[in-house]
């Protein structure tokens, strides 16, 4: 069955949009995809009806918000494609994985299909620590650490999450987690077109943050960052991404460094950064991750050509960690490594966890592992300050 | 200038404000001309050409600057401001403050020689070649500048920054005329008028505030204003268009740069950059034959007369109009890329560029708010002085005996502004009349009553 336009039409507003194409030029899937958000909102306004299980495309959109953001009529391109999607998830017409995503969010809390019970996997090694941050956390604490569904199960992303952790504890912050009774934030489900289960999990996950009466709240990921500073409505705590808290305490002092990230003979690690969609264009947070790369001892911080505003997506958001989209070959995270690469830089440093998975396999897929090293800043932020501290765990050595 | 008679009071001595100061002098009334900056002139005498004749822009301003420095009954106060304005009966009190130059203008002949000796040459940006080109820090922005007199820039000369200027004053030893007076004060002269023009112009919006087009990043990226500085053959490249010294062969125009878009506070069409950005296109293609020539729109707005026609004769000079705003510009090698749906083909597009130029919007004057205060004015929405109404009053304000005129009511282009201008100046005589046959009559009355 056909939705019918008229009424979605009206409630995103599309009759304001004056055809300029800003949005589908802007658009980093629209140049390899035959996603064109322009002209599916003129189909919004001139068609009665869109079959929306003809358009695969839409499942290509990451969410970025590059439209949304450059958009001079405040048409709000990608909540179109959203609202389609939830069209397609209403009507059960969704790619298998997406299914399965959703269904995990809905069963364990989590879209990567693993248990509820393990959620705690990630401070594997700092056992300890984490029992001091959920008795915090259940005592109430001035901070609290959401940690995230990817950083929590992913094994890779796990290691930025315990550098978190330890980071924090070092600085003496009053910091507590969750542990399993931490579900996802949603952020994902709402751009798969979920709309019920996430306000489910507002109305839950809500709650259940709100019961902790922490004054801050600091997450490892931008997306769990983005919906809860822009969608929960937690007027009562300050969010935080990570890069914003980490960046205060070293401004205040509550940081310093005593190691460096240089090699032994003094040389200096030349690192490029990559603004996250959700920390740079969708929250302006540009400035707080380059304080710290220029704070860390031992770093030389050079820029990509398309940085800040301009930078150019990895294409891990708006579900796409779930599904794979139309074209698989042109991977906008090959052509991302490849402009880190030009840069002469070591490292290539982020500060999301779909950022470090998609960016960390896109440069084994272009075989540049042996140039350039894809890492969380906390990862050399812990590096930094290993040297000072005998950490509880030799995180560095313990994998790979 | 006869001070017997009710004067009028226009401020800011651009086209609107000098046309509207000839217009009231010639009528007989004496007109206090003031300009903020060290020469009258304003945005006109930046320009290169004009739409859609492609006269020379200063070559017609020229003669009415010169025009308004020599009528009897102008009295020119550059390089001064209103510092306050109180009613005073039917008129007017005005406090003008006159900035020290730090050059006696009575002395000064205009020669150059101390310009040519400051240690500062070549090192201070010039704001009237926006940047492009650099002078010292005594100069006079241009060289048809009324008058034709030098000024101390405060902020850059060494003397007055830093106490010092190495063992003797450069600019004092090269002066043949002694005009050179560090001792000089800002003072203030007050002045009476029975009516007052505000015509203080506008600015451009920063580009910078559409971060996605890099302006200020890429050297290849600039604005509607400085190509006109480039292309000027009084200008700093004699009017070459170069960019880092090259002659650029692909060259990409973009609208709207700004305009038309709530977020940036200026929801409202410029309505000049449709008709520039055709007369830059048909500049480049003078310059230089074989370019190739873009330019991205979302519409084209060509209603003033001879606009159509212009536009048309732009497009058959090889000039390829693609419908699209563009997303955002890049770099790929010794070029830039410019990244936008062409809308026509329903498809993203890259166009590689060695020059691009931003038709940025048209914004309020940033000492909008200062206006207003002095004098009461209201301003719309948009920022700009608020006329008292939009189509029956169009140059009256909210406050009796004030007009506006020109791009400080909103923005438009110069026949529009001198037609404006005229209109004000109309309107400020019709107060001068009442005022000197109110104060005749008074007299005759007097006459009257000794006889």
């Amino acid at each position: 069955m056909a939705l019918k336009t008229a009424k979605m039409a009206e409630q995103l507003e599309l009759f304001g949009c004056i055809q300029c194409g800003k949005c589908t030029g802007g658009c980093p899937v629209a140049r390899k995809t035959t996603l064109n958000i322009r002209n599916l909102i003129y189909h919004m306004l001139v068609d009665s009806e869109m079959d929306t299980g003809a358009h695969e495309e839409l499942w290509d959109c990451t969410a970025c918000f590059t439209c949304v953001e450059r958009c001079p009529k405040d048409v709000q391109p990608a909540e179109l494609v959203i609202a389609l999607r939830g069209d397609l998830v209403e009507a059960g017409r969704v790619p298998e994985t997406v299914g399965t995503a959703l269904m995990s969010v809905f069963r364990q809390g989590n879209p990567n299909s693993m248990a509820r019970q393990d959620r705690e996997l990630w401070a594997e090694g700092m056992e300890d620590s984490l029992e001091r941050a959920k008795k915090a956390a259940k005592e109430g604490c001035d901070t609290l650490y959401f940690v995230g569904c990817t950083p929590s199960y992913d094994q890779r992303v796990q290691r930025v999450a315990r550098a978190l952790m330890r980071t924090f504890e070092n600085s003496g912050l009053d910091v507590g987690v969750l542990g399993t009774d931490e579900s996802c934030c949603g952020n994902e489900v709402r751009r798969m077109g979920e709309i019920g289960l996430f306000e489910m999990l507002v109305e839950e996950g809500g709650e259940t943050l709100r019961s902790v009466g922490a004054r801050q709240m600091v997450t490892t990921s931008p997306h769990c960052f983005n919906t809860f500073k822009n969608e929960y409505g937690l007027d009562e705590m300050e969010i935080l991404h990570y890069t914003q808290l980490i960046a205060h305490l070293i401004e205040e002092g509550g940081l310093t460094f005593d190691g460096s990230v240089a090699s032994e003979d003094g040389e200096e690690k030349v690192v490029t950064y990559h603004d996250p969609c959700f920390l740079g264009k969708q929250n302006q947070i540009f400035d707080e991750p380059r304080a710290i790369l220029e704070a860390i001892p031992g770093v030389k911080l050079v820029e990509m050509d398309r940085n800040r505003e301009r930078s150019l997506c990895c294409e891990g958001g708006g579900g796409r960690m779930w599904v794979e989209g139309t074209n698989l070959e042109e991977r906008l995270a090959f052509q991302r490594v490849e402009e880190a690469a030009d840069t002469g830089a070591d490292v290539l440093a982020v500060a999301c966890p779909f950022c470090l998975l998609t960016l960390e396999d896109a440069v084994k897929v272009r075989g540049l592992d042996e140039q350039l090293q894809v890492v969380d800043i906390m990862e050399l932020v812990d590096l930094a300050l290993e040297d000072a501290d005998a950490s509880p765990a030799g995180d560095s050595e313990e994998e790979e | 200038m006869d001070r017997r008679q009710p004067a009028a009071l226009v401020i800011g001595g651009g086209i609107a404000g000098i046309q509207a100061a000839l217009d009231i002098a010639d009528a007989g009334f004496p007109v206090y001309l003031v300009e903020r900056e060290p020469s009258i002139g304003g945005r006109m005498a930046q320009l290169d050409k004009t739409f859609p004749t492609l006269d020379c822009s200063s070559c017609i301003l020229t003669p009415k600057m010169v025009d308004a420095g020599q009528h009897p009954n102008i009295e020119l106060m550059t390089y001064a401001e209103v510092e306050s304005v109180a009613r005073d009966g039917d008129g007017f009190r005005v406090r003008v403050r006159q900035k020290p130059r730090y050059v006696d203008v009575d002395k000064c002949r205009g020669c150059g020689d101390c310009a040519e000796a400051c240690r500062m040459k070549g090192r201070i940006v010039s704001e009237f070649d926006e940047g492009i080109a650099n002078r010292s820090s005594i100069y006079v922005p241009f060289p048809q500048a009324v008058p034709l007199k030098y000024t101390i820039d405060p902020e850059a000369c060494l003397y007055l920054t830093r106490g010092t200027c190495g063992r003797t004053f450069k600019c004092k030893d090269a002066c043949p005329a002694d005009a050179i007076d560090f001792e000089q004060e800002a003072e203030f002269v007050d002045i009476e008028v029975s009516t007052i023009i505000v015509a203080t112009g506008f600015d451009l919006i920063d580009p910078r505030t559409k971060p996605e087009y890099a302006y200020g990043v890429y050297p290849e990226v600039m604005t509607g204003m400085e190509f006109e500085r480039l292309s000027d053959a009084s200008g700093p490249t004699k009017g070459e268009i170069l960019v880092d010294g090259e002659k650029p062969e692909d060259v990409v125009f973009i609208k709207c740069v700004g305009s038309r878009d709530p977020h940036t506070g200026v929801p409202y069409c410029s309505r000049v950059c449709c008709m520039y950005t055709a007369k830059h296109a048909h500049l480049v293609r003078d310059k230089i034959p074989d370019a190739n020539i873009t330019v991205f729109y979302m519409d084209v707005r060509a209603f003033g007369k001879g606009y159509e026609e212009f536009y048309d004769r732009v497009k058959q000079e090889r000039v390829t109009y693609r419908r699209g705003e563009p997303s955002e510009i890049y770099r790929r090698g010794d070029k830039v890329v410019v990244l936008a749906e062409d809308t026509t083909l329903g498809q993203p597009v890259e166009v590689e560029a060695d020059l691009v130029v931003l038709a940025t919007a048209i914004v309020p004057r940033n000492d909008v708010k200062g206006v207003s205060g002095l004098l009461g004015l209201e301003q719309s929405p948009d920022g700009f002085f608020q006329e008292a109404d939009a189509k029956l009053r169009p140059v009256d304000s909210n406050v009796e005996d004030v007009f506006v005129a020109g791009c400080c009511q909103s923005p438009k282009d110069i026949p529009d502004t001198v037609g404006q201008a005229k209109a004000a100046a109309s309107s400020a005589l019709r107060v001068l009349v009442r005022a000197r046959d109110a104060a005749s009559s008074g007299c005759e009355a007097k006459m009257v009553k000794e006889s």
